[in-house]
């Protein structure tokens, strides 16, 4: 079994937990199926921002040249980071420069990805995520499972412990409301305290040099605003050309998200604030290599909705822990493998390749051919999981032959009615685990064609 | 070779044929009552629509609400707001508006299909205003309502200084699921759509 | 009209009333049908597992097979996906020589034949949509895509006398059969497969019936083993049996 199966297997184990989570998750689907069907023309938007991403890409080094100058221009320092450690490095001098210890940060998914956190903490200074979910697991040591809902899978009661651990709250207080109060006031003293403040990137804007976050919270802005320096970190891919060309990607965001027609706050920032510095840093970590994949080059085109999620009943049923990887869900297992082949060579096979990710995606991203294409690559290189190698190369064999085909049809027919059931349904049949094998029939279709003298 | 250049190097050696950029386009379904959709869009956002006939009946209809009422430390951009007591101009350190219970901003735009008003950092000193004031208004001239984004980004030029698209007030749903309005910014969002 | 008929593998060999139930509604609706016996799979399981070199020569096998053919039609809109769309990268251009020759049985009925078949079916009955079917065929527009919602399956179904469509909760989610996915994800995919049956349950479902066995095997494995009193037929079945009823 994969990691994945493994852990899927663990999570299902309580079974009304499992079906709490998969009902919690397919509810936004629904909330995102009633925002789009509320615009007639969200499959233009789509394909409109399709476009408009495939050709971002296709002039990637341009548009960052272009965004760089105009950045600079209105006063923002711009860094760029080859990898992970690089970005890590820059995002810690700049704040160890300034003899900053008190950090805030707002969503980011690249620093997650870079692993930011624990690079700064172990170098002395105190990170805190300040959106309630990402707060939510940073308390409880956990990585998100999620990347729009990074606490979906806890329970009211269980923040409520937390909280009560944590924060002071009163012990069992478990409503929603009163533990967001809660963490309101806890975090306002950490934005007022904050030295500095971080924030990701939803989409940089190459025709200006600025860039837009969008948050529900206003975490992001009290982050960046309050202290004097406002770190931005931004994968290359980001990049849109035209300012205008936010029109389709802000009205698809929000409503593939969680369905609402936009986040409370979609923030423009140009240049720092008055008396302010502004940093943006710009990261490559893999990113040009799948720039030059066909088959995966379109996976640079996600603008991080996690509409994917929601919709894909494998992750809905095993949460985002089950991954092993920043990202989780469709667009996770089809970026971890370029990350880490070996490591991911499970991801692309915890799929039914059922479609439904492709279709909900905002930007057409065709995601499961591309976790099909992800398959053929890893056994490309040896990496696919060895059963599946030889039960291929078997399986082939077999089916290469008809006359071979023929009698192993007839043989399974013949000799599965006869063996007991212990030994049909022992420890080595995967599938009667959970599931009766079909009843064989007598004779196969050809041989029923045949006895009627069909053509 | 510094990491921009190998970066750059690495992106146009990588690059894929070339695709073309779409033409800006105007998807929307206009709305036949902008008004009446951009108050609805409001509430769905989680915040109020009020209309005012004038600049003039602003500080009555700010009575109307309690979080003004119950203000003690007010703060405004806009003129004529009688309960107004914060100097923004002679706030030097924007953590001195921590204990803003209310402000009221001028929005230059507001958005039919989603409630959204656009509000820029001119005059205000603290962009940090709208956020940390617990209470915050909206006033919002109601010849200025577009009908979508497309036509938003159509009548505003976004590429200086800083702005934001507000849609109600500040809400999470990070707790199960569940929607709680006012997460760190503002607890409310009332829309003054003036004319 | 001749046409190919191209069974799956494992309903050749498995489910021998789908494959004569499938033939029999092309003939009825003015179709004559011939079985080129040489055929074994399209390479499905193969390719799905990435073993792209052990795909192909299935893939030249059913080239050998059905090339010669006009119109080649199958009772699985997995297998048919396969062919019409996954091709490529095993054949290259000779991908092209089966172009606009392969259906799966239900988009042939609608769309060649264009007829609508008749008959009387009485019964309550959960249309399980197979994810290849309807989004890699488009069979149907899904739940996922904001168009004007059209399905060629339910156009079909809707000349049968007697037959009630039930309402399910969530129209076209995966059964989570998906091949090996069955097995290297087995938890989830029963998980998923009884899911299904607990939401065509609640509609009151008397049957469940599919363009594809494989979602239909799975899905009566489970019934099976828990013992429920679902009947599960394949639509091809469902039409043969009704149109026997005429």
């Amino acid at each position: 079994m994969s990691a994945h199966a493994e852990r899927a297997t663990l999570f299902l184990l309580d079974q009304p937990r499992s079906a709490w989570h998969d009902q919690a998750v397919w509810w936004v689907r629904q909330k995102r199926d009633r925002a789009a069907s509320a615009l007639p023309e969200w499959e233009e938007l789509r394909d409109q921002a399709s476009r408009i991403k495939a050709h971002a890409l296709s002039r990637l080094a341009d548009y960052l040249e272009q965004f760089e100058r105009n950045a600079v221009r209105l006063g923002a320092r711009v860094h760029w980071a080859r990898d992970a450690d690089e970005h890590n490095r820059i995002v810690h001098d700049i704040l160890a420069e300034r003899g900053v210890t008190r950090l805030v940060k707002s969503k980011s998914m690249l620093t997650e990805e870079c692993h930011l956190n624990p690079y700064l903490m172990s170098r002395g200074i105190e990170v805190v995520d300040t959106d309630l979910g990402e707060r939510i697991v940073q308390l409880a040591k956990e990585p998100p499972s999620h990347i729009v809902m990074p606490a979906i899978h806890k329970k009211k009661e269980e923040i409520g412990e937390l909280f009560h651990d944590k924060l002071g709250t009163p012990q069992g207080l478990a409503d929603p409301q009163q533990l967001t109060e809660a963490a309101r006031a806890h975090l306002r003293e950490k934005f007022l305290a904050a030295q500095a403040g971080l924030t990701g990137v939803n989409f940089a804007i190459a025709e200006t040099g600025g860039f837009v976050v969008c948050t529900n919270e206003g975490n992001a802005d009290l982050g960046a605003s309050l202290p004097a320096l406002h770190v931005a970190c931004m994968g290359v891919e980001k990049i849109v050309p035209r300012a205008k060309d936010l029109g389709v990607f802000l009205r698809l965001l929000a409503r593939s998200a969680t369905g609402q027609a936009v986040t409370a706050y979609s923030s423009h920032f140009h240049g720092p604030k008055p008396g302010g510095e502004l940093h943006i840093v710009i990261v490559d970590n893999g990113r040009s290599r799948l720039l030059g994949r066909d088959e995966f080059r379109r996976s640079l085109q996600c603008i991080r909705c996690g509409a994917c999620m929601n919709t894909c009943p494998v992750y809905r049923r095993s949460g985002g822990h089950s991954y092993g990887v920043t990202v989780p869900g469709p667009i996770g297992s089809v970026l971890a493998p370029s990350v880490d082949a070996a490591k991911h060579a499970g991801l692309p096979f915890a799929s039914s390749l059922c479609g439904s990710c492709t279709d909900v995606c905002p930007v057409k991203i065709d995601l499961h051919h591309q976790l099909l294409a992800w398959r053929a690559e890893l056994a490309r290189n040896g990496l696919a999981p060895r059963w599946k190698r030889i039960g291929a190369k078997a399986g082939g064999f077999v089916l290469r032959s008809t006359l071979l085909y023929r009698v192993a049809g007839w043989l399974a027919r013949r000799l599965v009615p006869l063996l007991p059931r212990a030994l049909v349904y022992s420890r080595l049949n995967a599938w009667g685990r959970g599931r009766e094998l079909p009843e064989m029939p007598r004779r196969s279709f050809r041989a029923e064609w045949r006895r009627r003298g069909k053509p | 070779m510094g990491s921009r250049e190998e970066i750059l190097a690495r992106l146009r050696a990588a690059r894929p044929a070339p695709r073309e950029l779409p033409e800006a386009r105007r998807f929307g379904n206009p709305a036949a009552d902008l008004r009446a959709r951009f108050a609805q869009a409001v509430q769905d956002a989680g915040g109020r629509c009020v209309r005012i006939g004038g600049l003039d009946s602003l500080p009555a209809a700010l009575e109307e609400l309690a979080p003004y009422r119950e203000a003690h430390r007010v703060a405004s951009l806009v003129p004529g707001v009688t309960r107004a007591n914060v100097r923004l101009e002679d706030v030097v350190d924007p953590h001195d508006l921590r204990d803003v219970d209310f402000a009221v901003v001028p929005g230059e735009l507001g958005i039919a299909e989603n409630g959204a008003v656009w509000i820029t950092d001119r005059g205000m000193r603290h962009r940090v205003l709208p956020w940390i004031a617990q209470h915050v208004a909206l006033v919002v001239a109601d010849d200025r309502l577009v009908n979508d984004m497309h036509e938003a980004y159509e009548c505003l030029d976004v590429g200086t200084g800083f702005g934001c698209f507000v849609s109600g007030p500040s809400k999470t749903a990070d707790i199960e699921q569940a929607l709680v309005i006012g997460a760190h910014g503002p607890r409310s969002a009332t829309v003054f759509l003036v004319g | 009209m001749e046409v190919a008929l191209f069974v799956p593998c494992y309903v050749d060999q498995f489910y021998p009333r789908v494959g004569l139930a499938t033939a029999e509604l092309l003939e009825r609706h003015g179709a004559s049908v011939v079985f080129p016996e040489d055929q074994t799979c399209c390479g499905q399981p193969m390719a799905n597992a990435g073993s792209l070199d052990d795909a192909r020569p299935l893939a030249e096998k059913f080239l050998r097979v059905f090339g010669a053919y006009q119109y080649v039609v199958s009772p699985s809109g997995s297998c048919t996906s396969m062919v019409r769309n996954h091709y490529g990268p095993l054949l290259g251009e000779r991908a092209a020589q089966m172009h606009g020759k392969v259906f799966e049985l239900c988009e042939f009925l609608h769309d060649v034949l264009q007829v609508k078949p008749r008959g009387r079916f009485a019964a309550r009955v959960g249309l399980h949509q197979s994810c290849h079917g309807l989004r890699e065929l488009r069979l149907g527009t899904g739940s996922e895509r904001i168009l004007p919602a059209r399905d060629k399956v339910q156009e079909l179904l809707s000349g049968i006398e007697g037959l009630q469509l039930v309402q399910l909760q969530r129209s076209d989610e995966c059964c989570g059969f998906g091949g090996a996915f069955a097995i290297d994800e087995e938890a989830i995919s029963c998980r998923m497969g009884r899911d299904r049956i607990a939401d065509h349950e609640a509609a009151g479902a008397e049957v469940i019936t599919a363009g594809d066995m494989s979602c239909l095997m799975h899905l009566q494995g489970l019934i099976r083993r828990d013992r429920k009193q679902l009947r599960v037929l394949h639509l091809a079945e469902l039409l043969a049996e009704a149109g026997a009823r005429a």
